[in-house]
């Protein structure tokens, strides 16, 4: 129709009414939120690894008397001088943020019994320098005797540069774990994917008994911490292992024991994804396919495997992200093997480097941003390719097939609950391989390091918490940023933020909030090493598929409630209280349980953020397995498992009960 | 007749695309006003502008004498029925309908008593303790009506409040609806594609197409007398000849001259003629018998042609007439099912067929509207 023509007249601009306002608000204060707790913290992660330090030596000059302590010569820079012994070279300059440069190497006949004074000085009015921990800045000059000289130290200049990435890039050790990250997340995904794939096809499209159960044990292993899978292998196939023999020489610490943990616990998230891609296939599409004569197998690569296609594409990159981002396992069951999650942990915790565990943080978030780049791509396309009216397909029974999925089926799950057993009777058994005698001991985590049963309590203490916190929080940015009409470009930044969480690796966000929250200028400092962090990090962590998970749920509200409600002159939160939130309560009680689950497994954003008093059961784990009490991590793992296991029981009972009360208006 | 909605100089635009264009228009009080036009127009546009749900981009709106150009929904004064409903569906019929009416200054007693009232209105007083889901599709509409109308708004604002339900309901409702709305006088503005809707439920109709008003006025004006041919042709069937204005009063189709409403179009004008179906006058072929001489010269615009279709619509007979003098001349007429059986016309048949010079209407070639 037409094209850009001037409107006559003055624009009508729109009164702002209360409800507007109070919504503006919470949009405002809830993306305060994300950018306070994901955009700053990333900002100060990334600044960190183009933070370079160098000392500079000409900055300083120094003199030294002759053994009467009467100054002969000039004073020197410290580069002249440098220059003219050659002492030090250019790498040497290089430093860490707290390095420290003693001048006393500028002197080789260095003694501090000598009578010899010394001057020290900046060279302009912003050089400082310390003398023991008392700092000197300007140009003044300080004299010392021989002994407080070697208290004299220079700090190195901060300036912003790519050499911590030449740094990177030049060091074999770090940036082969690249290659092996990749290696391993794309070994994984294939496996997983298959396995999966095939999974969900047995229960979609065969007549198969005991598909209840089976959906039951493929959901398993999101209720245990990634690296319980590790502690398994190692009493499978680890050095006193039942099945060493089984491996073949080759050892299980490494790529073998990640990929088949890997393969563990991210069966059921591609599972998940596929089992819904392969569900919305149309019966029709079969119907036709059986009437047009084609055989079995050109049915599944012309029907079947294009309608799930997208479900697969998705699946996969998930399952690399997952794989690639994972800490826990690698942590246990990596041997030698570097990947980059347990390299950043590494360099922060193990060498205190934190510009190269910056480093290493942007290296791992451009995989992952890639994966989930190309994963929203997908998944709008296969929103696309929905039609409102397929017809649900129905498999039919045939003896002959639904034996042979049932056999896979089998195998799968005995692969899953394999994993499981052998942890809880690494847990009851006294003292593998030597005591096979059932005891309880291993649950006497007070006697261990890693926190104790005071751990335990913590990380319920967080899954609540955060399954409180999260819920309210996502659940509201959810709501303003679908069903509120006007501020549009602050809805859609908002959006944009919400999605942001997904693509970033939990290390990453860890050692972000270290960066961020951790510098004592940040008025928000005081909330450091409390739980409130970790509840902060853990909502923020999985933000994202909650508010996939509400947008969802509102979306299939009708658009108007708001509409009606505004011209019956109602506030907008009374439709919320009285009819949004009851209609949503299923979907709210998913975000608050798998909040609750993630919380109480998740390892990677927390390892970096607990203090002694909050010491997490998942990160006693870790830490137990570490100091080699393997048993009682196996022991505290399984705490995760019944405790995760209950929740699920009680959030299905939970929803069971408020679908029966609104059975009466939810039939249609 | 006061004016009770004054539109004045109304634009929408959504980024490049204008979707109202310079819109003026009266609203009469009490009255029931259609927009009608085909999806995108721009009628709901208008609607929700009046609504103050999308605010227009320029251009004022004045309410019972009051400004609300620029207010938001909860500070106008309207009733609003969606095509949806949006009823709550975790509410009873009763909770939804008392929605408005709590915190409104009411205590209980008051507030139960006004959701009888309307409950007896709509003649759904069982069905209280319900839910919007055990509701049939047209109770459920009634029930939207009712919590519209729960706080007497001044103005009732329907969006194709009819369209979801099935054939047989929505011609009940229709009537039901017209009869609530002539009861309680409350102005209403509907939105509508249906033009049997709209001719049979308002007062007054707007047609609106491509953003812009085609014509206002009451059903039977905007049907005997269309102003362009997008109004002729959107309600109802119509004729469309290529003809050549002659003289004021005549034109020529072919080669044959026609007596026809011209209007303000010179002679020599290529125009379109323009002709109502149901127009088309059978005539017995005794009418040419000796014995009943020249009867055929006293009636004006009349000729023979051939039936070359003919389909059975129910009440009456679409038929395909070709005038084989004339080029050009085919026509579709509606026959009533009684003059079929008297002439007894049949495929094939040669009949005498009138053009009422009343009913023919000359139309600019290029559509009414602004292109």
């Amino acid at each position: 129709m037409s094209s850009v023509e001037s409107i006559p007249g003055p624009k009508i601009r729109k009164k702002v009414g209360t409800d507007a306002l109070i919504q503006r608000g919470f949009i405002v204060v809830i993306a305060l939120y994300l950018i306070i707790t994901l955009a700053f913290p990333l900002y100060a992660m990334l600044s960190k690894a183009f933070e370079v330090y160098n000392y500079d030596l000409s900055q300083f000059s120094v003199q030294a008397s002759d053994e009467e302590g009467n100054f002969t010569t000039g004073p020197v820079t410290l580069l002249d001088l440098n220059a003219e012994l050659g002492l030090l070279g250019d790498s040497d300059m290089a430093a860490k943020g707290d390095g420290r440069l003693s001048l006393t190497q500028f002197f080789p006949d260095f003694s501090f019994r000598s009578p010899v004074m010394y001057r020290v000085a900046g060279t302009d009015e912003k050089s400082v320098f310390l003398v023991g921990s008392e700092r000197h800045v300007g140009t003044e000059s300080v004299e010392v005797d021989s002994n407080t000289f070697r208290k004299v130290v220079v700090r190195p200049v901060k300036s912003r540069g790519m050499s911590n990435f030449t740094r990177y890039f030049s060091t074999p050790a770090l940036f082969r774990s690249i290659g092996n990250s990749v290696f391993i997340a794309t070994v994984s995904t294939i496996i997983t994917v298959t396995l999966a794939f095939w999974f969900a096809y047995a229960l979609s499209r065969s007549c198969m008994k005991y598909k209840g159960f089976f959906r039951l044990v493929a959901m398993a292993p999101i209720l245990v911490p990634s690296l319980l899978p590790g502690i398994a292998l190692v009493y499978l196939f680890g050095n006193q292992g039942i099945l060493k023999g089984l491996l073949m020489g080759q050892s299980i610490y490494g790529p073998i024991g990640i990929v088949i943990g890997s393969v563990f616990f991210t069966f059921p998230h591609a599972m998940l994804i596929i089992g819904t891609a392969l569900s919305i296939s149309d019966a029709r599409l079969y119907e036709a396919a059986v009437s047009l004569r084609a055989s079995r197998w050109r049915t599944f690569w012309t029907v079947t495997i294009p309608g799930a296609r997208y479900g697969l594409i998705s699946a996969a990159f998930v399952v690399f992200n997952l794989v690639i981002t994972d800490f826990g396992l690698p942590k246990v069951i990596g041997g030698q093997f570097n990947v980059l999650a347990v390299d950043i942990y590494k360099q922060v915790i193990g060498q205190q480097n934190f510009e190269m565990g910056a480093v290493v943080s942007v290296v791992l978030l451009l995989p992952a941003l890639l994966a989930f780049a190309i994963d929203r791509q997908v998944q709008k396309k296969q929103v696309a390719g929905l039609t409102a009216r397929s017809v649900v397909f129905e498999p039919k029974p045939d003896r002959k097939a639904d034996t042979g999925w049932l056999f896979y089926c089998s195998l799968v799950a005995v692969f899953i609950l394999g994993i499981i057993g052998i942890c809880q009777m690494a847990a009851l058994i006294k003292f593998w391989p030597y005591d096979m005698s059932l005891s309880l001991n291993n649950y006497a985590f007070d006697r261990m390091d890693g926190g104790g049963w005071a751990a335990y309590k913590n990380s319920i203490k967080l899954g609540l918490l955060t399954a409180f916190v999260g819920t309210v929080v996502v659940f509201l940015g959810a709501y303003m940023v679908e069903k509120t009409s006007d501020f549009t470009k602050g809805r859609s930044g908002f959006q944009m933020l919400a999605m942001m969480p997904m693509a970033i690796p939990g290390m990453v966000l860890g050692l972000a909030y270290i960066f961020f929250f951790n510098n004592p200028a940040n008025p928000l400092n005081f909330i450091y090493g409390t739980m409130a962090i970790l509840v902060v990090s853990t909502v923020t962590h999985f933000y994202t598929v909650s508010h996939l998970t509400a947008v969802t749920a509102l979306k299939q509200m009708d658009t108007e409630f708001e509409s009606v409600a505004s011209s019956l002159k109602q506030p907008f939160y009374k439709l919320f209280a009285r009819v949004t939130v009851p209609v949503c309560m299923p979907a709210i009680l998913n975000i608050s349980i798998y909040l609750f689950v993630n919380a109480m497994t998740t390892v990677s954003a927390v390892v970096f953020l607990y203090s002694t008093d909050t010491a997490l059961a998942s990160i006693a784990v870790l830490n137990m397995d570490d100091a080699g009490d393997i048993a009682p991590a196996a022991a505290m793992g399984m705490m995760i498992f019944y405790t995760n296991a209950a929740a699920r029981l009680l959030h299905a009972v939970g929803s069971r009960a408020i679908l029966k009360r609104s059975e009466a208006w939810r039939q249609r | 007749m006061t004016t009770f909605l004054k539109i004045r100089d109304l634009w929408k635009s959504f980024g490049q695309f204008v979707a109202l264009r310079d819109i003026s228009l009266d609203v009469i009080e009490g009255e029931f006003l259609c927009f009608l036009g085909p999806s995108g127009c721009g009628k709901t546009t208008l609607l929700r502008a009046i609504a103050g749900l999308d605010i227009q981009t320029a251009g004022t709106i004045h309410q019972a004498g009051k400004d609300v150009s620029n207010l938001p929904p909860a500070e106008r004064d309207f009733g609003i029925v969606f095509q949806s409903y949006a009823l709550f569906p975790n509410l009873t019929i009763s909770e939804n309908i008392s929605f408005g009416l709590e915190n409104a200054g009411k205590n209980k007693a008051e507030v139960k008593k006004r959701v009888d009232e309307l409950l007896q209105l709509i003649g759904l007083p069982e069905q209280r303790d319900k839910y919007p889901a055990q509701l049939s599709g047209g109770q459920q509409q009634r029930i939207a009506l009712a919590r519209a109308i729960a706080t007497s708004p001044g103005l009732l604002l329907l969006d194709e409040p009819l369209s979801a339900l099935d054939a047989k309901v929505r011609v009940h409702l229709r009537h039901e609806m017209t009869e609530l709305q002539r009861k309680l006088k409350v102005t209403t503005v509907m939105v509508t594609h249906d033009q049997e809707e709209a001719l049979s439920m308002a007062d007054r109709i707007v047609v609106m197409n491509h953003g812009v008003i085609e014509q206002v006025g009451t059903p039977t004006e905007i049907y005997t007398d269309p102003v362009s041919l997008f109004v002729a042709d959107f309600i109802g069937e119509m004729n469309q000849v290529p003809a050549e204005v002659t003289k004021e009063g005549e034109v020529r189709v072919g080669n044959r001259t026609l007596l026809c409403r011209t209007g303000d179009f010179a002679p020599g004008s290529k125009v379109i003629a323009a002709l109502r179906p149901e127009d088309v006058i059978p005539h017995d072929k005794d009418v040419r018998l000796p014995g009943t001489p020249d009867v055929i010269e006293t009636l004006q615009n009349t000729f023979d042609v051939v039936i070359k279709e003919m389909e059975f619509l129910g009440s009456f007979w679409r038929t395909s007439v070709s005038d084989e003098e004339a080029e050009g001349l085919d026509l579709t007429a509606d026959f009533s099912i009684n003059a079929v059986r008297r002439l007894s016309l049949a495929v094939g048949e040669k009949i005498t067929v009138e053009l009422p010079a009343d009913r023919l209407k000359a139309f600019s070639e290029t559509s009414g509207a602004e292109q």
